[in-house]
């Protein structure tokens, strides 16, 4: 009754191979249709001698599991993020609280505090007005949390359409969004970053996002091109075309679904370069401007402070390291867990 | 060079290549496959080996690990013995072993695009062989052997090819050029790994060919890895059959296609298209190639054979190698003598070829 | 050969000339050059409209860009906006300094990042292959100012704690370099921080990808065959494998270059070295369109050079594409 049906729908058709039934040897079924079993594999199973198949997802999240170093950055950066969150919670300090004293009934700023290296009071010290680093730093931790995930969201939603559009049809279209992405190629991202940060303006994390995302979706267009491009001459999709499935229908349910891999991986890396990125520009003074916290801000004022005064410098800069390291071993890991031609013998 | 030897003679010669009870495992991250296990046959001088099989029957590694060619850390060689004139490969130190390599003991593989350095001269690789060998030759010889090999595989235009990229031949010249690289030090064992499985239909006759020119030049005994029932029905002497990491069949090659004593090769037999027998359905073996990891007790090949019909020795035991009917001809069922009577291919089909 | 690089050279003209209308319309477009003096209240509004007629503001996009090409050509790109300093003799003398602090970075990090990756992948797995991919890791996630600062802090900690200068943590060159070898020594330690500080980002893209393409060659046929014929480990690795896992690197080089460029911007930033990089923050931060937009021209130039330099230099390596 349902033979038919499924037999003629497109998904099942590409996918399903027609096995054959030899029970006695010699012997053909009168009706060569018995031979079209569903399952090729249900005349074995009991002995328990072949070879298990396993769902994709399962293999993934087994082999993510085992990458214990993504595990391990996982949990990490989910702390180091919460704690940036929840910085207006945690931080023993104000981000602009300035300590004054009393010196004889007028509040002036408490010398003592000011410039002071790390003590248990001030976890990473204090600047030159007597700020305390690490509350600063917090902030400076929400601040990059917030410009990392909208740009890796951003790019990640208009690479893939510019990249599947370009590797799904192919053609002038491809040429054309390949040459123009070629063109941006020419220059150094931080350059053009840079120049459209001083005309377009970035002082805010939203804005910045946006301009970040506006110039890294190459990498994850790049990916899906050549991902939509493969796929395209992949059997399925013509059996699924020839059946009458319309373009849409084939780039989402056909060949998205094989590349959320890839995609996934590039996201969480773009999401530690934008991290990056944010942090050099608030560095050189083109990026998030006062009274907003930053990571790359904080280090400028280290070093117009004086290079003695080290624990300015190192701190926040740690914490950059810290935070794009976890993020890249996540990355690592699930690369490792979502690429079916990655081959890893341990001995 | 040892002059062939018919198998017929009264006495039975040494063989030149003796593996015993050979065991050859790898780790991987879903446990340790068993790729060869207690496989056991020997080759004798000048005559051709047909090993037959599917992917994943140890057939290639069988012979691979013997020469040290699989890579040691995933693959171990747990025991066995490979005695090739009098010493055992598997004792042998890998400076020692790489002086058997390419010298007395030869390899032809399966895709000579891969298999070929891209940016390296066709004549310079062959020399190479060589000169790996004969360091005291100097290059003006070397290139007049090259040259000279290159004729003898049919190479056309020597000269002119001599200086050319691999990417610059066909693939059916590719294989001259790699066969003609295996024979270059005369080699007195030629291992061929599925030879003409990546090329053309018509050009794998001409490889035929040349494989054999290449074994009336050296009297080289040949092992020809395959899953092609016509290059083995073409080529070999003798034949072993190999289902899951063991040998199943063992026997002369016209015993084997006339009468076959092992449900796999019965299977492998009834599963060629048969020319000038009618039939609607191609027959396939059902079912799927067992997993080499933790592999249960009883013998191998029983969820997918006919001749079992459930019975609890091929459940429980493994069966063990033993002689059907002649000496020569070896199976590993437990109801061989059952399949008597019943022919496999009496004509083989690559006959025809 | 010879086609084949004019050709490269001929299809790279359009390009430039593209990128060159691509930055004269977006920096042009994108920020009124004259928005600070519109403001001052100390400008009237008829001097005003002099010095944009005079610098021609007042004209369509295409037109100015005509200007702008035609100086750029002619005229040595002209001078600046703000100050009518003449740009070109700035700029090439920034590009020489630039250049030789890139190019020691670039050789360093393909030596040091060639040999760690190669072997890391003949030790797989072993304690060096770990501590390497864990350090590249590490390279990947510092960022180079954080970099450079810390070089700093920690050569001007040992200065403090010991009175021993180890290296120089700004400018060029000292007040009275002296002339030859005494010159290069200098030269040599005031750049020794800012090219480590480079160095070691490319030093942990070479090495992980020269690690992923030997391990790749390493399992590749025709290692298998060279093994066959019995050639001594050490020939297969490096006249079998070394030389084909070190082909593609050549492309990853000219697109590492973009990097390197945006390290040196940086960099020179806080060393205070008298390169482009300085150069260019220097004019954006002074809002001034015309060195920018030859900077920018200059840099594109540049990398379509190096980027066809791979191009050939691929094509020399690799026997498959001569004849392209």
């Amino acid at each position: 009754m349902t033979e038919r049906s499924r037999h003629t729908d497109p998904d099942v058709l590409a996918v399903a191979p027609p096995g054959t039934d030899r029970a006695v040897d010699g012997a053909l079924p009168a009706d060569p249709r018995e031979l079209l079993v569903d399952d090729p594999g249900a005349l074995v199973y009991e002995s328990g001698l072949e070879i298990e198949a396993r769902s994709q997802w399962a293999y993934a999240r087994r082999r993510f599991m085992r990458h214990r170093l993504a595990l391990g950055s996982l949990i990490v950066l989910i702390g180091i993020f919460v704690c940036g969150i929840f910085a207006n919670v945690i931080a023993p300090y104000s981000y602009r609280e300035i300590p004054y004293t009393d010196l004889a009934g007028v509040s002036v700023i408490d010398v003592n505090q000011v410039l002071s290296p790390p003590s248990t009071k001030h976890l990473f010290g204090t600047d030159s007005a007597g700020r305390d680093t690490f509350s600063r730093t917090l902030y400076g931790i929400r601040t990059s949390a917030r410009v990392g995930i909208l740009v890796g969201v951003l790019s990640t939603i208009i690479g893939t359409i510019i990249g599947g559009l370009a590797g799904f049809y192919g053609g002038w279209i491809d040429n054309l969004l390949m040459r123009l992405t070629d063109l941006f190629l020419t220059l150094p991202l931080l350059a053009v970053l840079l120049t459209a940060s001083k005309f377009l303006g970035s002082s805010t994390p939203t804005k910045l996002a946006l301009l970040l995302a506006a110039l890294i979706w190459t990498t994850i267009a790049r990916v899906v091109r050549g991902s939509f491009l493969s796929l395209r001459e992949k059997e399925y999709v013509e059996a699924a075309r020839a059946a009458g499935s319309g373009d849409v229908r084939i780039m989402l349910r056909h060949m998205l679904p094989n590349t959320i891999g890839p995609i996934v991986v590039a996201a969480t890396l773009t999401i530690g370069v934008a991290i990056l990125l944010e942090a050099v520009l608030s560095f050189l003074g083109f990026g998030i401007e006062p009274p907003t916290a930053a990571l790359g801000a904080l280090l400028n004022d280290g070093q117009d402070t004086g290079i003695e005064q080290w624990w300015l410098v190192t701190f926040p800069g740690l914490v950059i390291v810290l935070i794009v390291l976890c993020i890249n071993f996540i990355g690592d890991g699930l690369r490792d867990a979502l690429d079916p031609t990655q081959r890893r013998v341990r001995a | 060079m040892t002059p062939s030897i018919p198998l017929s003679a009264a006495s039975v010669p040494d063989p030149l290549l003796s593996i015993k009870d050979l065991v050859v495992e790898f780790s991987t991250e879903d446990g340790v496959v068993q790729a060869v296990d207690g496989v056991s046959y020997d080759l004798y001088p000048g005559e051709t080996l047909g090993i037959v099989g599917e992917s994943g029957s140890g057939k290639s590694v069988s012979t691979m690990s013997i020469l040290g060619l699989i890579p040691q850390p995933p693959g171990r060689i747990v025991r066995g013995e490979a005695m090739f004139n009098g010493t055992d490969l598997l004792k042998l130190s890998k400076k020692a072993l790489r002086h058997v390599r390419g010298n007395e003991v030869a390899l032809v593989f399966q895709d000579p695009m891969t298999s070929l350095n891209p940016v390296l001269k066709i004549g310079h690789q062959i020399g190479e062989a060589i000169r790996t060998h004969h360091s005291e030759l100097k290059e003006d010889a070397i290139k007049e052997r090259v040259l000279d090999l290159l004729r003898v595989v049919g190479v056309p235009n020597p000269e002119r090819r001599y200086d050319q990229y691999p990417h610059e031949f066909s693939g059916g010249m590719r294989q001259r050029a790699m066969i003609a690289m295996a024979i270059s030090n005369s080699p007195s064992l030629l291992i061929a790994d599925e030879p003409t499985t990546a090329l053309d239909v018509t050009i794998q006759a001409q490889i035929l060919e040349v494989l054999k020119k290449a074994q009336d030049e050296t009297h080289a005994a040949t092992i020809l890895i395959t899953h092609d029932l016509g290059l083995i029905a073409e080529l070999a002497d003798r034949v072993v059959v190999m289902y899951a990491g063991k040998v199943v069949e063992l026997g002369d090659v016209n015993t084997i296609f006339a009468s076959p004593r092992h449900p796999y090769t019965v299977g492998l037999m009834d599963s060629l298209p048969k020319i000038g027998v009618d039939e609607d359905w191609l027959r396939p073996i059902p079912g799927q190639p067992p997993s080499l990891i933790n592999r249960p007790p009883g013998c191998p090949f029983h969820p997918r054979c006919f001749l079992s019909q459930g019975r609890a020795i091929c459940r429980e035991d493994e069966p063990p190698l033993r002689p059907v009917g002649d000496t020569k001809h070896l199976s590993a069922c437990h109801f061989a003598e059952e399949l008597e009577g019943r022919t496999g291919l009496v004509q083989p089909v690559g006959a025809e070829v | 050969m010879l086609t084949y690089i004019l050709r490269r050279v001929l299809y790279s003209i359009p390009v430039l000339v593209a990128t060159s209308f691509l930055i004269f319309t977006f920096v042009s477009i994108s920020g009124d050059p004259l928005g600070r003096l519109r403001a001052s209240p100390n400008i009237t509004a008829e001097r005003l409209a002099r010095i944009e007629h005079s610098k021609n503001l007042d004209r369509p996009v295409i037109v100015r860009y005509g200007y702008w090409v035609r100086d750029a050509v002619t005229n040595q790109f002209g001078t600046t906006l703000f100050g009518n300093r003449k740009i070109w003799p700035d700029l090439k003398r920034v590009i020489g300094h630039t250049l030789q602090f890139i190019l020691s970075a670039l050789i360093i990090s393909v030596i040091i990042g060639v040999a760690i990756g190669v072997y890391s992948a003949l030790r797989q797995y072993s304690l060096f292959d770990y501590t390497a991919t864990t350090l590249s890791f590490v390279g990947f996630a510092t960022p180079v100012f954080w970099l450079a600062l810390m070089l700093q802090v920690l050569v001007v900690q040992i200065y403090l704690k010991w009175d021993i200068r180890v290296f120089y943590t700004s400018g060029l060159s000292s007040v009275d370099p002296g002339t030859g070898f005494q010159w290069l020594l200098d030269r040599i330690q005031h750049l020794a921080l800012p090219v480590i500080a480079l160095s070691v980002l490319s030093t942990a893209v070479y090495s992980r990808f020269m690690r992923a393409s030997m391990l790749e060659v390493l399992n590749s046929d025709y290692v298998r065959t060279a093994r066959a014929k019995g050639l001594v480990e050490r020939r297969v690795i490096m006249k079998h494998a070394f030389r084909n896992a070190l082909i593609p690197l050549v492309t990853v080089v000219a697109i590492d270059f973009g990097a390197i460029f945006a390290g040196a911007i940086v960099t020179e930033t806080i060393f205070t070295l008298d390169g482009m990089g300085y150069y260019f923050i220097n004019s954006l931060q002074a809002s001034d369109p015309y060195p920018v937009m030859a900077w920018l021209m200059v840099v594109a130039t540049m990398v379509v050079t190096f980027n066809l330099i791979a191009d050939v230099l691929y094509g020399v390596f690799d026997p498959r594409i001569r004849y392209d």
